[in-house]
């Protein structure tokens, strides 16, 4: 695995957002490397850059310093419609508060994925990924909040992304609904060999890592690896 | 397209349906008057056209005194005309059974051996008259209709001096008759005047015409300037009491049409601009509300990979979705507006055809320049949407920047309870959009003020005109200049208490190279009857020499007090005399010349002559006098005032009732448009913060009082701009609709405002109701569990 290209690299990573006269330095001289078909738990307190990070990462926004690749892209160097490419045909996302089109269902949530990816699955089959062929033809407001946001997963992996990105996926569940979704995303993981990155604040859920990466203030604080990852079902907090 | 996107576009457009219906009914009511206005010129003016031509309806006009039959080949000669029709023309009164009034029938010679050439006959029952039959007539349709004359049935009439009893043969509809107005009148009255078709040579025989006419019609070839046939007309006939020819244009019947339909052209650009522009502007504000409602969607799907003309494609079909609402609605209204409108022209017309074929022009117009509208209003809120960078957009909005204004720091907020703060710092907060709604209600306040005021105009035209100004009940006037003794043979009849005499010389009166056709009226120089009277009020004296104009005549001939105008007679001995405008004067209809009679006698080298009396009566007398009226030959028109002024009103108002009714159902829409919408979008922005405050302890009527105080403090500002611009509104329709003939004077009552700001209250009200049932309904979990 070493030999190859990463799927995601970032070298000297800064983010500068201005408001007015603040400016605040959201990440500060960052390095990163993703392995392919690897999962990775980024840890760290709230505001210290981690979905900025992520941000940069899936090509929704752009550094203001340093460089970030994926395989041989160098993601700093893309405009706008490079980086909507990238996002279109390479990248899914999950975000904390699911983020459904409440006026289209289940199965219509993750259509509006294929039917701009090259090589999807189909929607229904995404969402039996997820356990949820028994509601496809549901609205949002049908739904609760862990299947809402099941079926958010299975929007992100429908199109067969080389990278899952998920912000806080578990942030608005309780426990119990959280592993539901964790579990899923671990299958995701597992069937598609998806390199992915989770973002949480809950430590317990480091255990589910290849690697955990704990950041604070800007920069990636502590690395560690995991000898081996605990299946999400086990997890409690 | 996408279909998720598209199954999204369809339940969003469904989901705010109350308010794209809003949007698409103002938007609706500009394409409806435009498809009304552009489909009703275009048929009218398509039915005039083709009943012209199918009619021979003539191009070039004119009359004499009398003319030799020959001169009809030397007309035929003048380059570029093609035919030459010569008649008899003349007035005579009639006696109709079971009507007091005399009647004044123009008399018409239809060839008798041949079918007309020119101004041919749309004969609807009967026949024509016969050779040899010289009593068979042809009658006007309307004005037997007004009777109730049928073919078959007999009127009496004094045809030169000598009673005659007529046969009705048939009756007919004419080309040249569109607009049948009497001598001396303002409009149309089908029961005191009536065109009856006789036969040629009959009418011949009747006014010693043999061998002669006094009447000359023709047809151009095709390209043919008539100005030019006119002059070489003009000269031919001169030296036989030709008082000017005129060309089509000028035709009295022809001109009263062509400047309605003109007038509809007119109105076709106004209106619909207003309502297009509110819904552009309405769009504007529901389309900005949508994307910051849909925000983080629209990060989504960026996030997704869909690209910014994605997302610009989307909401601008969202736009164009509520657009073919309006397009759909407006040209559905549109089209049966047309045809209902195009039918009672028609029928005000009496045409006898109707060619209502819309093109798809003016429906393909009225959708082009409302969808652009509509894209244009939506402009900025699309383009925004596609700007969004995904990774802000999926963040929640930060909450706006609230700040104490002037009005706070005066201190003066802080002694308000806190729902009125609220409410005042939500204007405060976005005064362009408080505007915007403030002026959308102010527009349709502004709407009906305007449509309202024509009632206004029209009853200070008739108290001004007719009430205020002419003192006498009735005029009686002749052909031809009579010697003055006339007037003291009327002065002498029953029941007549005063009289007073007028004189009417046709003539051109010139300044440069300007040159109007435009009568002298000779007039004592203090009138006690028919008074020269300003439009303000004011009673003129005419001056012992030189002229009395309209300030319309002043402007026509581009001259002002102190010029001298040079006045080429048309009758008599067709004197060219130069006079000095003394003083000029506003009038609301016609562009008329006055000078002291006495003068005028002077200047044409003749002795005293009148054209008409005005006489004042006792009503107890009227009866007995109407019948010695009747039986004096020569009298070409009675005029009873009353009369006169109740036709003016019944013609004014049959045509701009029509109009006011329909503009007040579209205001009303507009009104409502505009105040559902910032209602509702008020209530979709700040749901979260009433649900909040409904969870704190405030009651229903405190939310509603929030959200709909904000829109009816808008209202009470809105109400006195609207009038403000209604005011202004007016002032530019009463420009826009000036013609020659009448102008339509700026005068409206507070009434008219009162009314304006009831209807415009209703309509705010009415959609505030509507609101107010979902602040009612606000469902308070839901409403704190959603994130936005
Ligand atoms: N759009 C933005 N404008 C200004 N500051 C921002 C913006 N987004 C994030 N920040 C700031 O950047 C820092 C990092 O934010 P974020 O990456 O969201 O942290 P985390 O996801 O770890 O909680 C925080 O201090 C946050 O306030
Ligand atoms: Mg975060």
């Amino acid at each position: 695995m070493g030999e190859r290209t990463p799927t995601l690299r970032a070298r000297g990573l800064t983010k500068v957002y201005r408001t007015g006269e603040v400016e605040v330095h959201a990440l500060r001289g960052l390095d990163l490397v993703l392995e392919t078909g690897e999962l990775v738990v980024l840890l760290g307190p709230s505001g210290s850059g981690k979905s900025t990070l992520l941000n940069i990462l899936g090509g929704l926004d752009t550094a203001t310093g340093g460089e970030a690749w994926f395989l041989d892209h160098e993601l700093s160097k893309l405009d706008d419609a490079g980086l909507t490419r990238y996002r279109r045909e390479h990248v899914g996302f999950v975000f904390q508060f699911y983020n459904l089109i409440p006026s289209l269902t289940a199965v219509e949530n993750v259509a509006l994925v294929t039917e701009i990816a090259r090589n999807p699955m189909a929607p229904d089959e995404a969402l039996r990924l997820v356990g949820l062929g028994e509601r496809l033809h549901h609205f949002p407001a049908q739904l609760s909040g862990g299947e809402q946001q099941r079926v958010a997963i299975a929007r992100a992996i429908a199109k067969r992304p080389d990278i899952l990105l998920c912000d806080e996926p578990t942030g608005a569940l309780d426990s119990q609904t959280g592993i539901l979704v964790l579990e899923a995303i671990e299958r995701i993981h597992e069937e598609l060999g998806t390199s992915t990155v989770l973002i949480t604040h809950n430590a317990v859920i480091a255990d589910m890592a290849d690697r955990v990466l704990v950041m604070g203030d800007g920069r990636v604080h502590e690395e560690r690896r995991n000898a081996t990852r605990r299946p999400a079902r086990e997890l409690t907090w | 397209m996408n279909r998720p996107l598209y199954m999204k576009l369809v339940r969003d457009l469904w989901r705010l349906r109350g308010q794209v219906l809003a949007i698409a009914l103002v938007m609706a009511s500009g394409i409806a008057v435009l498809v009304m206005s552009l489909t009703t010129v275009e048929s009218l003016e398509e039915t005039a056209i083709a009943y012209y031509e199918r009619y021979g309806f003539a191009q070039v006009f004119a009359q004499v005194e009398r003319a030799p039959e020959h001169l009809r080949d030397r007309m035929r000669e003048i380059p570029g005309v093609r035919a030459v029709e010569t008649r008899v023309v003349h007035t005579a009164v009639l006696d109709i059974d079971g009507f007091d009034e005399p009647v004044i029938g123009k008399l018409v010679s239809v060839p008798e051996r041949t079918e007309a050439r020119l101004n041919r006959l749309a004969l609807r029952q009967g026949r024509m008259p016969r050779l040899g039959a010289p009593d068979e007539a042809v009658l006007n349709e309307p004005f037997a209709q007004s009777h109730h004359l049928e073919v078959g049935d007999k009127l009496r009439a004094v045809i030169n001096g000598r009673w005659r009893i007529l046969t009705v043969v048939g009756i007919a509809l004419s080309p040249e008759y569109v607009y049948a107005i009497g001598p001396g009148a303002l409009m149309p009255d089908d029961k005191r005047f009536g065109v009856l078709w006789m036969g040629h040579e009959a009418l011949q025989a009747a006014f010693d015409l043999d061998g002669a006419f006094n009447d000359a019609s023709l047809t151009l070839l095709r390209g043919t300037n008539p100005e030019g046939v006119v002059e070489r007309v003009d000269r031919l006939l001169a030296g036989y009491g030709g008082v000017g020819a005129y060309a089509q244009a000028d035709q009295l019947s022809n001109w009263f049409l062509m400047s309605e339909i003109a007038q509809h052209r007119k109105l076709s650009t106004i209106l619909p601009t207003i309502f297009l522009a509110v819904a552009a502007f309405l769009l504007h504000m529901v389309m900005g509300r949508l994307i910051a409602v849909e925000r983080s969607e629209i990060g989504l799907l960026k996030a997704f990979g869909y690209r910014n003309r994605d997302i610009a494609l989307h909401y601008t079909r969202f736009v164009l979705g509520i657009g073919l609402v309006g397009v759909a609605l407006g040209w559905f209204i549109g089209y049966w507006l047309g045809l209902y409108h195009t039918r009672l022209y028609a029928e005000f017309y009496h045409f006898p055809f109707l060619n209502f074929r819309p093109s798809a022009q003016s429906f393909l117009l009225a959708a082009l320049v409302s969808l652009g509208a509509a894209l244009i209003g939506a402009l900025g809120a699309v383009r925004e949407a596609a700007a969004l960078p995904p990774a802000q957009a999926m963040q929640p909005p930060a909450p706006p920047m609230f700040r104490k204004t002037v009005l706070g720091r005066l201190g003066f907020v802080e002694r308000l309870d806190q729902p009125t703060r609220i409410l005042l710092r939500q204007i405060g907060r976005w005064p362009v959009r408080s505007f915007f709604t403030a002026a959308g209600i102010a527009m349709s306040v502004a709407v009906l003020v305007t449509s309202m005021q024509w009632l206004d105009a029209i009853n200070h035209m008739v108290d001004v005109y007719f009430l205020d100004a002419q003192g006498q009940d009735l005029s009686v006037s002749f052909g031809q200049a009579r010697s003055s003794e006339v007037v003291r043979d009327l002065a002498r009849l029953p029941g007549v208490m005063s009289v007073e005499p007028m004189r009417s010389v046709a003539a051109k009166v010139r300044s440069g190279w300007h040159e109007e056709r435009e009568a002298i009226q000779g007039l004592p120089a203090n009138q006690a009857l028919y008074r020269v009277y300003d439009a303000k009020g004011r009673a003129l004296a005419l001056p012992p020499e030189g002229v009395v104009i309209s300030t319309m005549l002043a402007k026509m001939l581009g001259v002002d007090v102190g010029d001298r105008i040079t006045v080429e007679v048309l009758e008599g001995r067709r004197p060219v005399f130069e006079v000095p405008v003394v003083e000029t004067f506003e009038t609301y209809i016609g562009s008329p010349a006055y000078m002291e009679i006495g003068a005028l006698d002077r200047l044409m080298r003749e002795r005293p002559s009148v054209t008409a009396v005005h006489l004042r009566i006792d009503s107890r007398y009227r009866d007995r006098l109407f019948r010695e009226l009747k039986n004096t030959p020569s009298i070409t028109a009675v005029t009873v005032r009353e009369a006169a002024v109740q036709t003016f009103r019944d013609t004014m108002a049959q045509t701009i009732m029509i109009f006011i009714s329909f503009f007040i159902v579209f205001a009303c829409t507009l009104a409502f448009g505009v105040t559902y919408n910032a209602a509702r979008i008020s209530l979709s922005e700040r749901g979260r913060e009433l649900a909040t405050l409904r969870v704190l302890g405030f009651t229903r009527a405190e939310i509603s009082y929030i959200l709909l105080g904000e829109v009816a403090l808008l209202t009470f500002v809105a109400l006195p701009l609207g009038c403000l611009i209604g005011y202004g509104l007016a002032s530019m329709l009463v420009r826009a609709f000036e013609t020659e003939l009448y102008r339509v004077p700026m005068v409206i009552l507070a009434t008219t405002y009162g009314w304006a700001i009831a209807i415009g209250l209703a309509a705010t009200a009415v959609s505030a109701l509507l609101v107010r049932r979902r602040v009612d309904r606000l469902d308070l979990i839901a409403v704190l569990k959603t994130r936005e």
